[in-house]
């Protein structure tokens, strides 16, 4: 092989390498830009306040206590909805309709789902529960993230089922067990970890969204009566991060930043559980 | 019948070693298909009562399959299907109105590999006896060790019962599988290449256990290890290309074989 060659191909080789470097760190640079302004920002608007009192008018005391409470309770509502649905349909596709067509349309669909706009989402929702009932509430808010939640939880399911092993299946079959028993004693005890991890990636998806929530559970200056109605319009952190960022009034864009790092330091702690848990699960 | 072809007059006269009336499973002319490849042909074999057959040959050549048609395994897969018969006890278990539950339960099946279930020892043994027995604190305690003893692994845990089945080493899960197997007190228990992930010494343990099983179960047992076969069974068949080449007791399989082809496979001349 002749020397221009061998030197072509070194250049070639550093060439590419810069470029995945300098891409690689194009992405850390904004992702620090962020983190790093949240931060700075965030952390001036934390106080007791935020947490002990409601959302104020402007030039007011206030906090994001009732948005705090609002978000919990319907991303936790969410979450029940979306696993009851999400691991039974998860599991159907892996153990049951999957290779059949119906379920390779079921899974497309689910896909198309996954990326589907929030917002979309969103209207969906208010037509078909806010429309109707002549007013926003807490539980269309809670529909709508579910929604949004659904996909991800079908999928990971789907796919930690599928990586169980089939001998696994047949041993607990082998028994003279019927295959729904072997699926709920044997396979989701075996996929515990998956399926949490899942679970806390769908979690980490819709505690951050707006879109769908200003369409259903819209905002609330103060708690619900009692705090844990969801039948009336109801405060979260989305929405008001949204409304303080677009104020005109520094305290209240200053409790936005505050929302902001709540959320991205929720999402961060539970990014970093999962991770853990995978982990372990991998080493048991 | 072919009377020009020695494998089958020999498999023909064999059958007759085995005293019909302690026949617990005959598989009479089963063909086995996955999708369309054909892959047992005309395959019947007599099982003898508490006796441990032994099925041996090169691989693909049917073992396993003949293995799963006998607890209709393959009925979970859709495009497997079985043709012929296989009576359990004078009933054909192929009909349609067989309970697959309820066969699988009398026909236990042990796996290459170890297959604990991600729960307590305890839990691993009593799984099979809860969907079928509902029995007092105290007897399936009882049950659970007589499992263990029966599989050779009481002693090594029987102070950690609470412990998970994955904790133990390869041997002694594998074990465990066992003592899941006969805790649901099977007619029949298939084992399918059982010491093939193991090491000696856990292979001779799990070896001295299959005989000791065979006093009160009927044991067919797949094998690569031919001195296994030799060691643990009263009847092998030597199967090649989805055919049962020859039938027989082990001891005249092994030291007068019938044909060219089951003489070759056991000195090791192919497979």
């Amino acid at each position: 092989m002749s020397a221009a060659k061998l030197v072509r191909r070194r250049v070639g080789d550093v060439v590419f390498k810069g470029f995945c470097w300098s891409v690689t760190g194009l992405a850390l640079v904004a992702l620090a830009a962020i983190l790093w302004s949240l931060l700075a920002q965030g952390f001036g608007g934390l106080n007791l306040d935020v947490f002990t009192m409601s959302t104020p008018a402007a030039g007011s005391r206030g906090g994001l206590a009732n948005a705090i409470v609002g978000s919990l309770l319907m991303c936790v509502l969410a979450m029940v909805i979306a696993l009851t649905v999400g691991v039974l349909a998860g599991t159907w596709l892996a153990e049951y309709g999957g290779r059949s067509k119906y379920g390779a349309v079921i899974r497309f669909l689910n896909d198309v789902l996954l990326s589907a706009p929030s917002i979309l989402v969103g209207l969906f929702v208010y037509e078909l529960l806010v429309a109707p009932f002549h007013g926003f509430s807490g539980f269309a808010g809670a529909v709508a993230l579910a929604l949004l939640a659904v996909p991800v939880i079908t999928r990971t399911t789907e796919d930690v089922l599928l990586l169980q092993p089939t001998t696994l299946r047949e041993a607990g079959v082998g028994l003279g067990a019927p295959l729904s028993y072997v699926i709920r004693q044997v396979l989701w005890r075996s996929a515990r970890g998956g399926l949490l991890t899942g679970a806390l990636l769908a979690f980490a998806r819709i505690s951050g969204e707006t879109a769908p929530l200003l369409f259903t559970a819209l905002n609330n200056q103060f708690f619900n009566k009692p705090w844990f109605d969801l039948r009336h319009q109801t405060a979260n952190l989305p929405v008001v991060i949204f409304n303080g960022a677009l104020s005109a009034y520094d305290d209240l864009r200053r409790l936005a930043w505050a929302g902001a790092l709540l959320i991205a330091g929720t999402v961060l702690a539970v990014t970093i559980v999962a991770r853990i848990v995978a982990q372990e699960q991998r080493r048991s | 019948m072919n009377t020009l072809n020695p494998a089958v007059e020999t498999f023909e006269t064999s059958i007759a070693d085995v005293d019909r009336a302690h026949v617990k499973v005959d598989v009479r002319n089963l063909n086995f298909y996955y999708g369309k490849t054909h892959s047992l042909k005309n395959v019947s074999i007599p099982i003898a009562k508490n006796k441990a057959t032994a099925l041996i040959g090169p691989s693909g050549c049917g073992k396993s399959t003949l293995l799963r048609t006998l607890n209709r395994m393959y009925a979970l897969y859709p495009g497997q299907r079985a043709e012929g018969e296989i009576v359990l006890d004078g009933e054909n278990v192929l009909g349609p109105r067989t309970d697959l539950a309820r066969l699988r339960a009398r026909v236990g099946m042990v796996f290459q590999k170890p297959t604990p279930f991600p729960m307590s020892i305890y839990d691993n043994v009593a799984f099979g006896v809860r969907l079928y027995e509902n029995l007092s604190k105290a007897d399936m305690d009882a049950r659970v060790e007589e499992s263990l003893t029966r599989a050779a692994l009481w002693d090594e845990v029987k102070d950690k019962l609470s412990a998970p089945g994955l904790g133990l080493s390869g041997g002694q899960q594998q074990r465990l599988c066992v003592a899941r197997g006969v805790a649901v007190r099977p007619e029949v228990l298939l084992l399918d290449e059982p010491t093939s992930a193991l090491d000696p010494i856990s292979s001779a343990k799990l070896e001295e256990t299959v005989t000791q099983l065979k006093n009160d179960h009927t044991i067919v047992i797949v094998t690569h290890n031919l001195g296994q076969a030799a060691r643990v069974s009263d009847y092998t068949g030597f199967m090649y290309l989805g055919e049962l080449v020859e039938f027989g007791p082990t001891d005249e399989l092994f030291t007068r074989p019938a044909t060219k082809r089951t003489s070759d496979y056991i000195t090791g001349r192919f497979g």
